[in-house]
């Protein structure tokens, strides 16, 4: 017999060895996420697929699902909390939609509009953080880093390079490179890496790209990322 | 005293695409005027507000004078809104913020390209500018929030038929965009 969970009170089955992200995607529910993506290894700092679990708040992409879970997951509570998280995200860094050239096929705010966010809530802290443009093809804009790592673990363990890394704690944490200039241009990073393409944000972007689909007409702007996320995701599971 | 909604609007730190923004909802400001009497806006002239049901601000606040009309704002509106981008984040305006003040203004006055009898404007008449552009949000509480670069027409139409039908003003998603 199938092990089972129950998320929102569907019941959804699991295999040994699967976490809660990964049953809940298979079975076609989604939990909203930044920093997870099944291809590489959880990194659960986001905070954004927390769920509550038998009574206790979890990350969904690190949590292992076990037999005979309760998890709650779109409830209203969490998704105030998640909320909150996303404004914090927004107003950590500097996230200026209408100049940034993601905007439209940028997860951060697709998961804000999924949120129904419409403020920041909190104030601004407008921290001074620089643009590497350096490369010919590869442009890093710190403005918009949301620390999420997916371009240091796809740089890890998918272009077996190490292009990136996180360095510094809390307000001072930053993306750094792999460089002793630490520009860009003097990594190896190259611009069919997939660390170049994962940015869910519009902090490394593909250069010589932007607006070839025009706003208004993008990933977005009439598909809600929970679809989107889970025909992705579902597909690349499949595959 | 007509029975009308009293509504007030200014742009602070922004461009006034809000403004015109709003205008495009066309021929449906005929169905509006029968609602509602405008205040102090830049459509009207009036210079200060009165007692007024609703106040839209557009643009975040970079100066002194800003300070103040948002101040006017909060004290005679019943429900504040921010509209759009500035109004909530900064916007393009804030993009200065990670310059010193002295720098842009030796910029624009100072340094830049054609720049004739060259010197900072210090007119008593004119505001201070203050360190860093800020969100209205910081300064005075808000009630709701149009986000948009602008807000659609559709934006506008939609809040303000909720709000003078008497329902709980929301945004479905194809609406709530931050560009």
């Amino acid at each position: 017999m199938n092990k089972t969970i129950t998320i929102d009170g569907q019941v959804v089955p699991f295999k040994d060895g699967q976490t809660i992200m990964e049953a809940a995607t298979e079975a076609g529910v989604y939990i909203p996420h930044l920093c997870h993506h099944p291809e590489f290894t959880p990194h659960g700092s986001c905070k954004l697929c927390t769920v509550n679990v038998n009574g206790r708040t979890c990350s969904a992409c690190t949590f292992p699902a076990m037999e005979g879970q309760q998890i709650l997951n779109d409830a209203k509570e969490l998704n105030e909390d998640r909320k909150k998280i996303t404004q914090m995200l927004f107003v950590e860094g500097n996230h200026f939609c209408p100049s940034c050239e993601k905007t439209g096929n940028c997860q951060l705010q697709a998961v804000a509009y999924h949120l129904n966010m419409l403020d920041d809530h909190f104030p601004l802290f407008y921290p001074h953080r620089e643009l590497d443009a350096s490369h010919a093809e590869v442009l890093i804009d710190h403005n918009r880093c949301i620390f999420c790592t997916l371009c240091v673990r796809a740089s890890q363990e998918k272009d077996g390079k190490e292009v990136f890394a996180i360095s510094g704690r809390g307000i001072n944490k930053h993306l750094i490179v792999n460089a002793e200039s630490g520009l860009l241009k003097d990594s190896n990073l190259e611009v069919t890496d997939q660390a170049a393409h994962i940015c869910p944000t519009g902090a490394i972007l593909i250069k010589h790209t932007a607006y070839q689909v025009p706003i208004g007409e993008r990933l977005y702007d009439h598909n809600q990322i929970d679809q989107v996320s889970l025909n992705r995701e579902k597909l690349q599971d499949e595959q | 005293m007509s029975n009308k909604i009293r509504v007030a609007t200014t742009s602070l730190a922004g461009c006034f695409g809000c403004h015109m923004s709003f205008l495009d909802i066309d021929e449906r400001i005929l169905q509006l005027i029968e609602l509602v009497e405008f205040d102090r806006s830049p459509i009207t002239d009036i210079e200060h507000c009165s007692n007024c049901d609703i106040g839209l601000i557009e643009g975040g606040v970079c100066n002194s004078e800003n300070v103040h009309v948002l101040r006017e704002f909060r004290k005679n509106c019943k429900i504040l809104v921010a509209v759009g981008a500035c109004a909530i984040n900064g916007g393009l305006p804030a993009m200065r913020n990670f310059i010193p003040l002295e720098d842009c203004l030796k910029e624009a006055y100072i340094d830049g390209i054609g720049v004739e009898n060259a010197q900072i404007p210090n007119d008593p008449e004119l505001p201070l500018l203050l360190d860093k552009v800020r969100p209205i949000h910081e300064v005075v509480k808000i009630d709701y929030f149009l986000p948009g670069c602008p807000p659609s027409a559709d934006v506008f139409w939609k809040f303000l038929t909720d709000l003078l039908e008497g329902r709980e003003p929301s945004l479905p998603y194809e609406l709530v965009h931050y560009d």
